[in-house]
């Protein structure tokens, strides 16, 4: 290939995509050519860069400046400027809210600066779909490694002394799993990768598998010699759609290259690796009902033991980790457990990638040492809340998580402190609220989610989150009994103990925590009923200020229902008959203005028809002499 | 294709690390092209290529070629300025490609600044 002085990494993870970065490659091949610096400069389309509220982004190598929501129309002065003439153009660069300076280099913007990228070191850096490049940055040495210095018992060795849990959720240790299956010895094997991510708000699994599949394609196999399957699976949904192309084509090129197959690299070890795809149901994440799928059985999960590791796909031994976890292990091999055991904290060691989404600043992907404490995540990584609102929750591990309170700010994040605060790593969903966001509308939103994926097969998971979410349902209507919190409590114990996987033992946590650290929030619906936070549409209204309306005719013009009445120079009065409450008025009424107010648990003072405005002055500018 | 041993791994890998230099960010010398208008126009893109070449043919892959604005002195254009670690910048005016490439050659590769085509060692001040 020859000399070339820059490479523009362009984003082509799922989010940059639907963002159009295809029409930016597109933009930027035409402009490139026009330009005549085909030689000169290089477009390499990679997996997700992680910062996704940026996208679509790019980031120019060798000098890191990255530049963020492109649109088509400005490429053609970008190539001019940046890549013809060397001078970097401002106005596409990121500046981070509140402030007016651009941070031209990436490694400068503070979302990438707490990062420490060990599973997703080759985020950006590498085109997915070249073994070349994966190749390039010491891809495949591991197995190099392991293939022809280490016995299978000492690949376990090495993963147990590192530390490594699982990063689909529970966290149970790596190399005990890998141990239980090695010690049977019936054959044959299989080693299955979980890449079956369900929950809302959450992109750990399939940014990894887009940005990075190599390493899960390296780690996978070395598992395979650690326990010595001879087939393996990955396990991904199949409304992943270019995670799936990617990992086809890693599996079909590392195939090629006789990376994996029969007799690897030359020595005695056979591994074949095969792509079944899940259609989506929540449940499969859970190991046997994930197992019962691939089998082409109904997805439904069953008793342990006998745990996978003994009898699994077929009665087989199994091991099933998430693909993220097998993505840690080529790194463990190359730089050894002691390298990765002093990452993290007592008991969880390593990283653990995030998606950091909700009400936040920067929204993305992210990936921090075990140990960090949410207020770094929140504050310096994810750049705080919008709006100057006041940071409420965050809810990590989705569905089955919980709410852990602004007041728990500097914990510490690993599988112990959550689980203490009542929730749990997760796979790594991160769902930030603000002010505005209800607790008892966001446990309903879960136990809606939960309700609808759960199998049906035990009754407490079934008719226990069918009652659940009853009684949410009647509290957020202003419905709610005195008795209704005792019997949440009362319950979800009964549904925890009595279902059999995990979708039903930790569906009740987002209602437990956000009732240990909201009570006042379920009393104020129940007995009150007032939303706080204004959310629920049964509690709440819309009501214009007669003393603030000045007749501007926008929120009666926008009205989607007609509930506005107005008339010019006459205060407008909404009908509350008529009002739907979805909130046009609010957002249209102009800031200056001000006007159109919520109210919850208050009766909405009548406002008579046909009052004349009282006109604001205008604030006087800055400066200008009052007349 | 046939299955790799590992040598061939080892071999494949090798050459992949070629491809992917500019992504690591590690140079010890930097070669500038001023590209303002005056200096496209007086031919700076032949030089920038001639030095690309030059760069490909040595297989070193901690030296970058750039590009800047107009670097002020535009009569002199094409204009370079050549840093390597540890010494001073030095500018050089009035290129043509075969210019280029001997700057490359004694410069760049051989740590002799290429006096002949110098137009002086070392950056302006500041204020």
């Amino acid at each position: 290939m020859p000399a070339r002085r820059i490479e523009l990494m362009l984003c082509t993870g799922t989010g940059c995509v639907a963002g159009g970065a295809f029409h930016i490659k597109q933009a930027l091949e035409e402009e490139i050519a026009r330009q005549g610096l085909e030689v000169e400069v290089s477009l390499v389309p990679t997996g997700c860069n992680g910062f996704c509220g940026q996208g679509p982004l790019l980031v120019v190598l060798p000098e890191q400046i990255f530049y963020g929501w492109l649109k088509p129309e400005d490429i053609p002065f970008l190539v001019q400027e940046h890549f013809l003439k060397g001078r970097p153009v401002k106005k596409l660069m990121f500046v981070p809210p509140e402030k007016k300076e651009p941070i031209p280099l990436l490694g400068d913007i503070p979302f990438f600066k707490k990062q420490m990228l060990l599973v997703l070191r080759n985020k950006g850096v590498i085109a997915p779909e070249k073994i070349e490049d994966y190749l390039a940055r010491d891809g495949y040495t591991a197995l190099e490694k392991t293939l022809t210095t280490m016995t299978p018992p000492e690949v376990v060795d090495e993963i147990t002394r590192s530390g490594l849990r699982g990063r689909g959720g529970a966290g149970f240790p790596t190399g005990v799993k890998w141990d239980v299956c090695a010690a049977v010895k019936r054959f044959p094997k299989y080693i299955v990768g979980n890449c079956d991510e369900g929950d809302p708000g959450a992109y750990m699994d399939r940014s990894l598998m887009e940005s990075d599949p190599h390493s899960v394609v390296e780690g996978i196999t070395i598992a395979a010699y650690a326990i010595g399957a001879s087939q393996g699976f990955v396990y991904i949904r199949t409304e992943y759609p270019l995670a799936i192309t990617r990992l086809q084509r890693a599996i079909t090129q590392a195939r090629d290259y006789g990376l994996i197959g029969n007799r690897i690299l030359g020595t005695n070890f056979s591994f074949d690796l095969e792509i079944r795809e899940g259609s989506g149901a929540f449940v499969c994440g859970e190991e046997t009902s994930l197992l019962h799928s691939i089998e082409g059985e109904s997805p439904e999960p069953r008793q342990r033991p006998p745990f996978p590791a003994q009898s699994g796909l077929w009665g087989c031994p199994t091991v099933i980790n998430n693909v993220e976890t097998l993505a840690n292990v080529p790194q463990i091999i190359n730089r050894g457990a002691q390298w990765f055991a002093s990452i993290g904290t007592e008991h969880s060691k390593g990283t653990k990638i995030f998606s950091l989404v909700g009400k936040i600043n920067n929204t993305g992907l992210i990936e921090v040492p075990m140990g960090i404490t949410l207020r770094e995540i929140i504050y310096d990584i994810g750049g705080g809340i919008p709006e100057g609102k006041q940071f409420k929750a965050v809810q990590t591990g989705g569905p089955s998580g919980g709410c852990i309170p602004a007041s728990q700010m500097d914990l510490p994040i690993d599988y112990e402190s959550l689980k203490k605060a009542g929730s749990i790593m997760g796979s790594g969903g991160m769902i930030v609220m603000d002010e505005d966001t209800c607790m008892v509308d966001v446990s309903k939103f879960f136990l809606q989610f939960t309700n609808d994926e759960s199998c049906g097969k035990c009754s407490s998971c079934r008719d226990g989150s069918d009652a659940m979410l009853e009684v949410l349902t009647r509290i957020s209507k202003g419905e709610g009994r005195e008795d209704d919190i005792a019997f949440l409590e009362e319950l979800a114990p009964a549904i925890q103990d009595a279902s059999m996987c995990g979708l039903g033992t930790t569906l009740p946590n987002p209602v437990l925590t956000t009732l240990r650290y909201f009570r006042d929030e379920y009393e104020a619906h129940i007995k009150e009923k007032r939303c706080p936070a204004k959310v629920c549409k049964d509690l709440i209204a819309y009501w214009i200020d007669p003393q603030l309306c000045q007749a501007c005719l926008i929120c009666q013009r926008e009205c989607p229902a007609g509930s506005v009445y107005g008339e010019k120079n006459m205060v407008h009065v909404i009908d509350q008959g008529k009002c739907t409450k979805c909130g046009t008025c609010l957002d249209v009424c102009p800031p200056n203005f001000g006007a159109v107010k919520k109210l919850s648990g208050v009766p909405v003072p009548v406002v008579e028809h046909g009052i004349k405005v009282e006109r604001k002055k205008r604030p006087a500018k800055p400066g200008q002499a009052q007349v | 294709m046939a299955k790799l041993t590992l040598e061939d791994l080892r071999k494949k890998r090798a050459e992949a690390q070629k491809g992917i230099y500019l992504r690591e960010g590690e140079f010890k010398g930097k070669i500038t092209v001023h590209m303002g208008t005056c200096g496209i126009a007086a031919g700076a893109r032949p030089i920038v290529a001639a030095f690309l070449e030059e760069l490909e043919k040595s297989g070193r892959h901690d030296i970058q070629v750039t590009t800047s604005g107009c670097a002020g002195l535009c009569s002199k254009e094409p204009m370079a300025t050549v840093e390597m670690r540890d010494s001073p910048p030095v500018k050089y005016g009035e290129l043509t490609p075969e210019k280029a490439r001997k700057i490359f050659q004694d410069h760049v590769l051989g740590g002799a600044p290429a006096v002949d085509y110098a137009l002086g060692i070392g950056s302006e001040r500041g204020a």
